[in-house]
């Protein structure tokens, strides 16, 4: 079906050849990585060109891409490529010659392609969705596309609230792609085959909106009152109210990548990724990524392994990375780290884990895999106080951080990094100071160990997002977000080991302007993009007066968009969507959180139907039904920190080949 | 066991850069499973050293990489056949082109290499009037040239480097030039050449055609072909 080694040099190869010596990074648009396809195009064949709106060293690692891209290039009635945003140097030459988004499989023009589906994983991307749109030669309204041009979908945690991009894409997938890209490929491989006539368009997309997972904005109107939504209606009586998202019910099934890309040139995750399970259950309410995830789904640990150990002879890495959202909760993580660690020798592969859950049996774990290199290591508590932790159900003691920090110092490790949000519901001055006060007693911890550790205390301002317990929150002004980081700022000042970081307020804002918007947003991101703003998830182009700007040409309030608390009554932009979680469910737990009750993990408690498995007939899939040892954290046993394992460990074995672990905060902050 | 491997860079990933080459090297290493030794220590890196850098979007035929190898695993390394299975590891327009077996002992290939032959084209220019201003360049005693290093300004002179210039077979659209550079005490760069040249030219397509390696003969030798070291030839399979 396709060839790794065929060397494709199509006619928009030639014309954008002399310019890359002109751009920084030309590599980024070559292709020619091991893993890359050449699929074969043509009329029974439906051709998705899978593009990252961003830039090709962030999009490229991107696994949902890789995973569609594969299963879409596996079917015979199928062709997938793949497309980045090209960076502002060459997007300036493109335009000038006139040369439009292309596949860097195999610089096929994007315009040539049936879909053009684009991973939405940041609000911020938005503006670059659009302008690529544009540069693919495709009217960025899905209104003005004529039957020939590609349809537009778009897939990834944003899609959960498309709407303030619903004028600009034809489909929306929620949800597991896996099943639902072969659904959609059959479907237009019938209209494909009919030859695309004048006018089937709109029934195409009134057959896809039927496809369960499957949201097309344009089969939907949206009544207003005043300022609010009135209804959320289908046009037609076929098109569902509701649009459920999909699920995978068993990972197993699907042991994607089988092929992972191997880039030529350094990318943000340059290592293997191993998916060892999908969904949480923690219930950390702040968390967009655990809510709509749900139920948990993990990989058999044998086939855990076995992708690990064939992934790093295929691609010649030395580092896997172990990807979920708690990799620490995967029941079969001991069995893996074993497997991973005998089979490839001691020295030859480190194993990182993306997400450190705050415990020392974690940092035991991690200590079992790097063995060499214990530079730095993350966690993230969050929030600064128990009170504030309860509120948003991250159910850390301090006694589990003090734990998991003493064991990593004790064990080599110098750099902590913390990661907190702050603007949380109800948060107090007194909340955010705990934030210090906690990064200083880790310091302190660390002194017993080391003669200068340090803590790096990273903060991020809060943005409500859609499909969590959240969602009614109005979001702390940009101002209250700076004042908070000044007065950590100033309580920590002539604090030694202490370094303070912060996440842009004013990108807060920006985000939090499109993450919870309706469909009146459209206007705003237009407005944004025809001034030039792209990239705006850089700060080198990002510009907070643009979006102000953008809102007061469109009439539209910020105050009512971002900073408000919405009521339970009120008709919500993404009510007709769902991630499974019943509405009830979300507003109970929102009121819990502002009582400050903490909800344990469903997985090891009795089930509080949440609706992500009753709705769908799914279950958690567990390898093991004890909760994981270590930490008390909403297991709903009361473990001693550290439980089983010792939390002073004495450094040991052979020193071999390792690499720092790190840990990102989960998608949600 | 030092292992000296020549390659050539062609087509669109002469568009990745030096750093990224190495990196393609030990991945592909590692999946050759070749027995490359490590280095010591915390950090064990694979022991590899690389040859003059070449500039992002410069093709070459050759290019080289010296790999030493953990004598304790190389019972039964079958050399002949190494090109060809590296080759299999690497990505389409990378092709190891030789192995030869040497030592430890052998001088780095950034100490020994004296000069490169270029072939440098550039587009709708006129063969006559460069001819001319290569004359001129020629000509003259020093040719005093300003670059940025670190931050800093360094004038230096690029005469003594420019070993010889010539313009070449007719080619489409252009003019194709042959030049020889000499690479101690510093490359010098196929773009500082052309920017010292009066009018100054801007390069299309660069193909570095040979690196070599001056004797004490006087003579120049592929880096292949000779041990520094013992001046005697080596083993040589392709």
């Amino acid at each position: 079906m396709s060839t790794a080694r065929a060397s494709f040099d199509g006619p928009l190869w030639t014309r954008l050849e002399p310019l890359l010596p002109q751009v920084q990074k030309p590599a980024r648009y070559i292709g020619c990585e091991d893993g890359m396809q050449t699929p074969e195009h043509g009329p029974g064949i439906v051709s998705w060109l899978m593009t990252y709106p961003d830039t090709y060293e962030i999009g490229l690692p991107n696994a949902g891409l890789q995973i569609l891209y594969e299963i879409v290039n596996e079917r015979p009635d199928g062709a997938a490529e793949r497309s980045y945003a090209p960076w502002v140097d060459l997007e300036a030459l493109m335009r000038r010659d006139g040369i439009p988004l292309f596949s860097v499989d195999t610089h096929k023009p994007a315009g040539e392609f049936d879909v053009i589906a684009f991973n939405l994983s940041a609000e911020l991307t938005y503006t670059n969705l659009i302008n690529c749109i544009d540069l693919a030669g495709v009217p960025i309204h899905s209104i003005r596309r004529s039957d020939s041009d590609p349809l537009i979908a778009v897939g990834g945690h944003c899609t959960y609230n498309p709407e303030p991009i619903a004028e600009f894409v034809d489909l929306v997938v929620l949800g597991d792609g896996e099943e639902v890209v072969g659904e959609i490929t059959e479907l237009l491989r019938e209209w494909k085959r009919s030859g695309k006539n004048s006018g089937t368009r709109e029934g195409v997309l009134r057959e896809l909106s039927k496809i369960p997972g499957v949201y097309v904005p344009s089969m939907y109107d949206v009544e207003y009152d005043g300022e609010f939504i009135a209804a959320v209606t289908p046009r037609y009586g076929d098109v569902p109210e509701k649009v459920e998202k999909r699920t995978v019910a068993d990972l197993a099934d699907w042991p994607y990548p089988k092929q992972q890309l191997v880039p030529l040139t350094e990318v943000v995750h340059d290592r293997l990724a191993v998916e060892v399970f999908r969904g949480c259950t923690r219930g950390c309410r702040f968390c967009q990524a655990g809510m709509i995830t749900r139920p948990v789904r993990e990989r058999p640990a044998e086939q855990v392994s076995r992708m690990i150990s064939e992934g790093l002879k295929r691609t010649g890495y030395d580092e896997v990375s172990l990807t979920s959202l708690s990799t620490a909760d995967f029941s079969g993580i001991e069995k893996v780290v074993g497997d991973t660690v005998s089979d490839a020798g001691v020295g030859q592969v480190s194993v990182a884990l993306p997400s450190l859950r705050v415990d020392a049996f974690t940092v035991g774990i991690a200590a079992e895999l790097q063995r060499a290199r214990r530079t730095g290591l993350t966690f993230a508590p969050e929030a600064g106080t128990w009170r504030m932790r309860q509120v948003i159900n991250k159910l850390i003691r301090e006694e589990d951080l003090y734990g998991a920090v003493e064991s990593a110092y004790s064990q080599g490790w110098r750099r902590m990094k913390l990661y907190f949000l702050t603007g949380l519901p109800t948060e107090t001055d007194e909340d955010t100071l705990g934030i210090a006060e906690l990064g200083r007693n880790c310091v302190e911890l660390g002194r017993k160990h080391h003669k200068s550790p340090s803590v790096t205390v990273s903060v991020g301002g809060f943005v409500p997002k859609p499909q969590t317990p959240f969602q009614w929150f109005g979001q702390n002004t940009e101002p209250e977000l700076k004042r908070k980081v000044e007065l950590l700022k100033e309580d920590l000042r002539g604090t030694k080991g202490v370094q303070l970081k912060w996440h842009d307020t004013r990108a807060s804002l920006a985000e939090g302007i499109t993450s919870r918007g309706d469909r009146r947003l459209s206007a705003v991101i237009e407005y944004v993009w025809r001034r030039g703003g792209t990239f705006q998830e850089w700060s080198e182009h990002f510009s907070i007066d643009l979006w102000l700007e953008a809102l007061a040409a469109c009439s539209l309030d910020v105050e009512w968009y971002v900073y408000r608390h919405r009521t339970e009554d009120e008709v919500l932009p993404w009510d007709h969507l769902s991630a499974g979680l019943h509405k009830d469910f979300l507003w109970q737990d929102w009121r819990d959180a502002l009582e400050e009750l903490g909800l344990e993990d469903c997985r090891w408690t009795p089930c509080y139907d949440c609706g992500a498995c009753t709705g769908y007939g799914i279950e958690h899939v567990v390898a093991s039904a004890t909760p994981p040892a270590g930490g008390s954290q909403g297991t709903g046993v009361d473990l001693s920190a550290g439980g089983a394992v010792p939390v002073m460990l004495q450094p040991k074995r052979t020193v071999g080949e390792g690499k720092l672990a790190t840990a990102s905060p989960g998608a949600g902050s | 066991m030092r292992l000296r491997i020549s390659f050539s860079k062609h087509g669109k990933v002469r568009f990745t850069s030096h750093r990224d080459i190495a990196r393609i090297w030990e991945r592909a290493l590692r999946r050759s499973e070749l027995p490359v030794a490590y280095s010591e220590g915390f950090n064990p890196r694979p022991k590899l050293s690389f040859g003059l850098a070449l500039s992002t979007g410069h093709e070459s035929n050759g290019e080289y990489i010296d790999v030493d190898l953990d004598p304790a695993r190389v019972d039964g390394l079958d050399v002949d056949g190494l090109a060809v299975l590296l080759t299999t590891h690497l990505p389409v327009g990378l092709t190891a082109t030789g192995v030869v077996v040497g030592d430890r002992r052998m001088p780095s290939l950034q100490q020994a290499v004296t000069s490169c032959t270029w072939q440098i084209d550039v587009r709708d220019a006129d063969p006559i009037m460069i001819q001319q201003s290569i004359d001129r360049l020629l000509e003259r005693d020093e040719v005093m040239v300003t670059r940025e290093r670190k931050g800093k300004e360094i004038t230096d002179d690029l005469r003594p480097a420019v070993l010889s210039l010539a313009v070449g077979s007719p080619i489409e659209n252009g003019v194709r030039l042959i030049a020889e550079l000499g690479t101690q005490p510093r490359a010098a760069r196929v773009s500082e050449v052309l920017s010292a040249l009066d009018p100054p030219l801007a390069e299309d397509k660069v193909l570095r055609l040979h690196q070599w390696i001056q004797t004490d003969d006087g003579q120049r030798a592929d880096p292949m072909t000779v041990s520094a070291a013992s001046s005697a030839p080596l083993e040589v399979s392709a």
